[in-house]
């Protein structure tokens, strides 16, 4: 009976623990597309947060100064994003994907040139990390409890303010919003600068909650595994948080199976439950949920004659 | 700086230019609109109404003049300082998030606070007030998207007063209403000139104008060329002064001679992934010889209808026989088939359907029958002899300017038209679909169009033409078919045919 519990609670653990950072993605991508502005470049966002939390937490001795700069990271890359598609209302993906090029490149040479570990931070110790709060075998930073808050926050931001009612506005019909008399640029930018935040506290959590130091490429897809949780719940937060919890779970499956042998079927390749979500999205999007309808003007740059 | 005339005009425009690149749209305008009136702003496509009005709700900067609102010089930078100034504007495409209820559209950029509860709380008590005051009712809590046209205008102007405008502006209001809903509209708008409202009216159509405003004023070329009282002038004069010469707006035609049925469909029916039954049980027959007209509020099946005849979608219940040809679901047809078949097709959106805008005229002029001679020899295309074809189709549709190698993008909406319609009726169709013949063209080429549409028909061509204006149908067809919610609710021959019966078909009413 207790090790039934023991398993459940663990692997309960492991899940949110796996879910986090597609949770904080997820639902900046979620202000980002409500405003409009498809945002590919998560993964991006999230490996320069995370190489910058993890040097700046090694040097400083600060896991908090380390959070401080992955948000600034990512706030930086967002503005780029920002500027390109809002600014100069370049392509979006096109400017995501650049993003995420740079990122995978850049982590990678600042990495090299400052702590010479082939990319690699030095590994982090004691305050330098985030460190769980109350469940030392959970594993709850207080990331864990900041990306719990985000969806109701989220929700409530989307429907019950003035800010979000805007923002639906403006990924819907930019034009209705500019004839109110709103900016569109401020509404957008605002959107992908709270994009970038999320994105932030998510690289943050992977480099200095939970591991310790950075890798390189260490994202390894869950940008886009965010991307598809906001397509699975239909740009709505609480079904984003569902299908991230989803992938969580399987990813958590996948590591508890690792090397166990199942009776009747025999060891499981665990690449096969690496693949899941990446095959869950595929299937279930090509008609077992429906049509999920995006913001209408999501992806198309507001431009107007002056 | 400020000169308080006795009694300011509600808005005076002084010498205002706009330029887009080389197009000049707006020249040296100048008016005055006097408070508590409506008044009529008529010109063709292209004469620069729109653009002066988005320059007066701060949409585009003038490049000079300027703008004066109850006697006070003002700056308009953008659409917030004209709602500051009390102007309001209804547009031609609604300004309307489908996604959204009719309340939160009425209180999007004026929510009254940061969170949504209050605003909305005080937004629907004065949705409640302005309903009774003006007579128009709405549901707060519909989707805009489950609404009717009429309905999601009667929001438009709903958004304006809510925003305490006085003086409203409205862009072409009637071109999605029934002619009933355009009364009902006009009911409305003389309801707000009694409560003190100023009413900036901008049409394309006279009979409008004359119904509706008490003053008018005529642009041409971007310029004003006359202001009128509306009681002391009338259609002719006014349509005269648009065009700047003497217009003929009737058709002579020739009798009909009826000949073979070359198009007919039986239960001819289209659903849509969604279930939604887009074509329910259509039966027309077409005949050599004859035009047949069908009317109809936009939305109601019309474009679906061209699709399925024009083999671009297959029928999902039904049959359709061309020229002895019979398609049906188990043997969907395709538009080359189709074209084969000698069926010709003007599609309704000509930008995107009837030519690449990026292509040169002359590509454009033999799109769809470029392959196999004369254009194409050993898989090549004979550019020589494409660019003579469109040079002859030119010359004999009269398409300006006379150059085959142009972008099809640079050439006006009226020869774009034009051109299309060359291409379709050169190579002498058995069958002729038109949609939306004259769409976005200016009264010049809508002569030429329906005349050539008249003679292909005398020429034994079976014409089917679908038009959102009752004025074109009414003038061409033969024969009228009217369209409701997919399906054909009835059939009137143009001599007895009148605005109000057929108005009530194409809104649904239940009429033989």
């Amino acid at each position: 009976m207790d090790e039934a519990f023991s398993f459940v609670f663990l692997m309960l653990a492991s899940t949110l623990r796996v879910a986090t950072p597609l949770v904080l993605c997820a639902m900046g991508g979620l202000f980002s597309e409500k405003g409009g502005i498809v945002d590919v470049g998560l993964e991006g966002k999230m490996l320069m947060a995370a190489f910058f939390a993890a040097a700046t937490a090694s040097v400083t001795g600060s896991a908090w100064a380390g959070v401080a700069a992955a948000v600034i990271a990512a706030e930086a890359l967002a503005l780029l994003h920002g500027l390109a598609c809002i600014t100069y209302r370049g392509n979006q993906v096109v400017s995501g994907v650049a993003i995420n090029i740079l990122a995978a490149g850049l982590t990678v040479v600042l990495g090299t040139a400052w702590f010479a570990r082939g990319g690699q931070t030095p590994p982090l110790v004691g305050d330098q990390r985030l460190m769980p709060l109350f469940l030392p075998e959970a594993g709850d930073n207080v990331l864990v409890y900041v990306a719990l808050l985000s969806v109701p926050a989220t929700w409530w931001i989307i429907a019950r303010t003035r800010f979000g009612l805007r923002l639906r506005a403006v990924g819907e019909m930019p034009l209705a919003v500019d004839a109110a008399g709103l900016s569109v640029a401020w509404l957008r930018y605002r959107a992908v600068l709270l994009c970038g935040l999320l994105a932030g506290l998510a690289g943050a959590y992977l480099s200095i909650g939970q591991n310790a130091g950075f890798s390189r490429d260490m994202t390894a897809g869950q940008g886009f595994i965010a991307l598809a949780a906001i397509i699975f719940g239909k740009w709505r937060a609480w079904p984003a948080f569902g299908a991230c919890l989803v992938f969580g779970l399987l990813d958590a499956v996948a590591i508890r199976l690792q090397g166990v042998r199942l009776p009747g079927l025999g060891e499981v390749p665990v690449q096969l439950i690496q693949a899941m979500p990446y095959l869950l999205t595929m299937f279930l999007l090509a008609g077992f949920i429906g049509r999920a309808v995006a913001p209408k003007a999501a992806g198309v740059p507001y431009e107007k004659e002056r | 700086m400020q000169a308080l005339t006795p009694a300011a005009a509600a808005i005076e425009l002084r010498g205002i230019d706009k330029s887009f690149g080389v197009v000049h749209a707006v020249r040296g305008v100048s008016l005055r609109i006097e408070p508590g009136t409506i008044t009529g702003i008529v010109g063709e496509n292209g004469a620069g109404k729109s653009t002066l009005m988005s320059i007066l709700y701060g949409l585009y900067r003038a490049n000079s003049g300027e703008i004066w609102v109850g006697g006070r010089l003002v700056e308009m930078a953008s659409p917030r300082d004209a709602i500051a100034h009390g102007i309001g504007m209804v547009h031609q495409h609604f300004m309307l998030i489908d996604t959204f209820t009719v309340l939160e559209n009425l209180v999007l950029g004026a929510e009254g606070g940061a969170l949504l509860a209050g605003g909305l709380a005080v937004a629907r008590a004065e949705l409640a007030r302005l309903a009774r005051d003006y007579g128009l009712s709405v549901d707060p809590d519909a989707r805009v998207a489950d609404l009717s046209v009429g309905e999601q205008q009667r929001v438009e102007i709903l958004k304006v007063l809510f925003r305490g405008a006085r003086i409203l502006i409205l862009d072409e209001p009637s071109a999605v209403l029934t002619p009933q809903e355009t009364d009902r509209l006009f009911d409305i708008l003389r309801t707000l000139k009694d409560r003190g409202v100023t009413v900036i009216l901008i049409t394309h159509k006279l009979r409008e104008i004359m119904a509706a405003t008490d003053r008018v004023y005529v642009m041409r070329q971007g310029q004003i060329v006359a202001e009128r009282r509306t009681r002391d002038t009338g259609s002719e004069e006014l349509a005269e002064l648009m065009v700047g010469r003497k217009v003929r707006l009737d058709l002579d035609k020739v009798p009909v001679r009826q000949g073979e049925i070359l198009l007919r469909t039986e239960h001819l029916s289209l659903i849509d992934d969604r279930g939604v039954r887009l074509l329910d049980d259509v039966g027309i027959e077409l005949r050599a010889g004859e035009i047949v007209g069908i009317a109809g509020v936009t939305g109601n099946g019309q474009s679906e209808l061209l699709q399925v005849l024009s083999g671009i979608r297959a029928p999902s219940g039904g049959r359709l026989t061309v020229c002895g040809h019979t398609i049906d679901t188990g043997h969907p047809g395709d538009p080359a088939q189709m074209r084969e078949l000698g069926l010709a097709h003007v599609p309704e959106d000509r930008l995107r359907q009837g030519m690449v805008a990026a292509f040169q005229a002359s590509e454009t002029s033999i799109l769809g029958y470029q392959n196999g001679p004369p254009f194409t020899r050993n898989y090549l295309l004979d550019g020589p002899a494409v660019g003579a074809h469109c040079a002859e189709l030119m010359e004999r549709f009269d398409v300006r300017p006379r150059s085959p190698g142009l972008r099809s993008s640079h050439f006006s909406g009226g020869n774009q038209q034009k051109l299309v319609l060359a291409r379709e009726i050169a190579r002498r169709p058995r069958v002729l679909l038109v949609g939306q013949p004259t769409r976005g063209v200016d009264i010049g080429a809508i002569e030429f169009i329906h005349r050539e549409l008249v003679k292909a028909r005398d020429a034994g061509c079976a014409v089917l033409v679908v038009s959102v204006e009752l004025d074109e149908i009414l003038s061409l067809a033969d024969r009228i078919l009217v369209m409701f919610a997919g399906r054909i609710v009835g059939e009137v021959e143009p001599g007895r045919a009148d605005e109000r019966t057929l108005g009530l078909m194409m809104a649904g009413a239940e009429t033989a």
